[in-house]
């Protein structure tokens, strides 16, 4: 209830500020304006062909991230040698700031989808691998042993053991991952111009069509905040036999 | 031995990097040996002083405005659930916005300078920090806090910001690679001077070993930051990390 009131607040600000001169309007158009430009954007197929590719790259870019992440952590997890050699490896490549790959990826492949796919594998690809290390890390050693002793096959403990233990982390760094790629996948249409909701915002801008520039931000936000409930619901259903995701009687 | 575990794989990629792109004449790729003179020309220089200090001020300068404002904000918030009730929609939403599209409306309302492009990190790092805050402060323990009351110790300056101190670096941590990305993006996008603008000057101008070079460089810009920020987290969070070490012991 309270928070419909700030979110009616919050509108009714954006409404205000520019009607009574507090900022100008050519900054920033009330809010019944940018509606209005939003209703006008969805009339439009642009728009619709914008959002569908948007969300196509962000899709193609989270799938490789998740299976290439899932696949290198188990295989680095498991095997302490390989462990040891490569966390200098990751610990190094990990903060590099993904964007800085951006000219790179523009020489490389142009402004098509790939360039920008570049960026969003980097960017989540990590999100994923250092949860799914972490998770493999976390097999509890009385657990291992009792498996060690039963003579589990390498792959009844991949999946009775190291699995169910690394899956509450793995759905983390799939959540984390989604919002990365989602901001990555726009910065690149923004930058790159690779064909989405990022490069109509740039496009926007530069023609002045200031209350639609405002509508699109409006929609990457309402995406954004879809995305991050879509993986919260996702991540209580996968994992409601875990602990974490009891409720207190 | 441990060292030469640490450094085995970095050295094999670095040599084999070396050896693989010695003979290159793809113009695109070309040999590392081109790109470290390339880099040493390009950025031991005045370059150092014209683009990459300004860049690294800027971030400097919204990172520490974003990290006042987000300990300040989501302290107030998480003491107040009436408060934090009202405002979590809004926050909810306005932390979705993927931060780069804050670059254009920016540019509106604050031109292409400097302010724009430290509003541009304040905006973005915000975030992370306030709701780490805010989720760290409400979990503060309740009978510390009762304890707190009860012997008139300050409430927030010596018992919240310390207990939600974990939380609140969590956040930072987060900004901080966020401020990276926006610092780069803020240049590309409009500017003069800067880092990311150089870089992409060079692309544009198909300077391939100097653009290769300065990807090199924002590369180890990054690396840089995230171990300092290490260090500054192992000092502020000593009392945490071996409290935890202890109750890991029993």
């Amino acid at each position: 209830m309270r928070g419909l009131l700030g979110a009616a607040g919050f509108v009714a600000l954006l409404e205000a500020a520019p009607r009574l001169g507090l900022v100008p309007a050519a900054y920033l158009p009330p809010a019944s304006r940018i509606a209005a430009a939003l209703g006008e954007e969805v009339r439009h197929g642009t728009f619709w062909v914008a959002l569908l590719d948007t969300l196509q790259t962000w899709a193609y870019g989270l799938a490789v991230a998740v299976v290439c992440g899932v696949a290198a952590g188990m295989l680095i997890g498991s095997v302490p040698l390989l462990r040891v050699l490569t966390s200098s490896t990751v610990e190094f490549l990990r903060p590099i700031p993904s964007v800085a790959l951006i000219p790179l990826a523009v020489l490389l492949y142009g402004t098509g989808r790939t360039a920008t796919l570049l960026l969003v594998v980097y960017a989540s690809f990590w999100q994923v691998l250092v949860q799914v290390l972490h998770g493999v890390a976390d097999v509890d050693p009385v657990a291992r042993d009792t498996a060690h002793s039963l003579r589990l096959s390498p792959w009844q403990r991949l999946r009775t053991l190291v699995w169910p233990t690394a899956l509450p982390y793995t759905v983390t760094g799939i959540r984390l991952a989604t919002s990365v790629a989602l901001i990555l996948t726009i910065t690149g249409e923004l930058i790159i111009g690779t064909p989405g909701l990022g490069k109509e915002i740039a496009v926007a801008q530069s023609s002045g069509a200031v209350p639609a520039m405002y509508a699109l931000v409006v929609v990457t936000g309402l995406l954004g905040v879809a995305v991050n409930l879509a993986t919260r619901s996702g991540e209580r259903r996968l994992l409601r036999w875990h602990p974490s995701q009891r409720v207190a009687v | 031995m441990k060292a030469l575990k640490v450094i085995a794989l970095p050295a094999v990629l670095f040599a084999g990097w070396w050896v693989l792109s010695a003979g290159s004449k793809d113009f695109y790729r070309p040999p590392l040996r081109t790109i470290l003179v390339a880099f040493a020309d390009t950025w031991f220089g005045a370059r150092i002083a014209d683009d990459v200090l300004p860049s690294l001020a800027r971030l400097g300068a919204g990172y520490a405005v974003a990290l006042v404002l987000g300990i300040a904000a989501g302290v107030v918030i998480g003491r107040h659930p009436a408060v934090r009730e009202t405002v979590e929609p809004v926050l909810e939403f306005l932390r979705a916005v993927p931060p780069p599209v804050l670059v254009p409306i920016l540019i509106l309302v604050a031109g292409i300078g400097d302010l724009m492009k430290v509003l541009v990190i304040v905006s973005g790092c915000v975030w992370p920090i306030l709701l780490n805050t805010v989720e760290g402060v409400r979990a503060v323990d309740g009978v510390l806090a009762d304890t707190c009351a009860v012997y008139r110790v300050p409430p927030v300056r010596r018992m919240v910001l310390r207990a939600a101190s974990p939380q609140i670096v969590t956040g930072a941590r987060q900004a901080l690679s966020i401020g990276v990305i926006l610092m780069v993006i803020s240049e590309m996008f409009a500017a003069r001077s800067g880092l990311g603008f150089t870089v992409v000057q060079f692309q544009r101008g198909f300077q391939i070993p100097e653009m290769w070079s300065g990807v090199l460089l924002l590369g180890l810009i990054g690396v840089a930051l995230a171990a300092l920020f290490r260090l500054v987290e192992r000092s502020v969070l000593r009392w945490y990390h071996g409290q935890r070490a202890a109750e890991k012991q029993h």
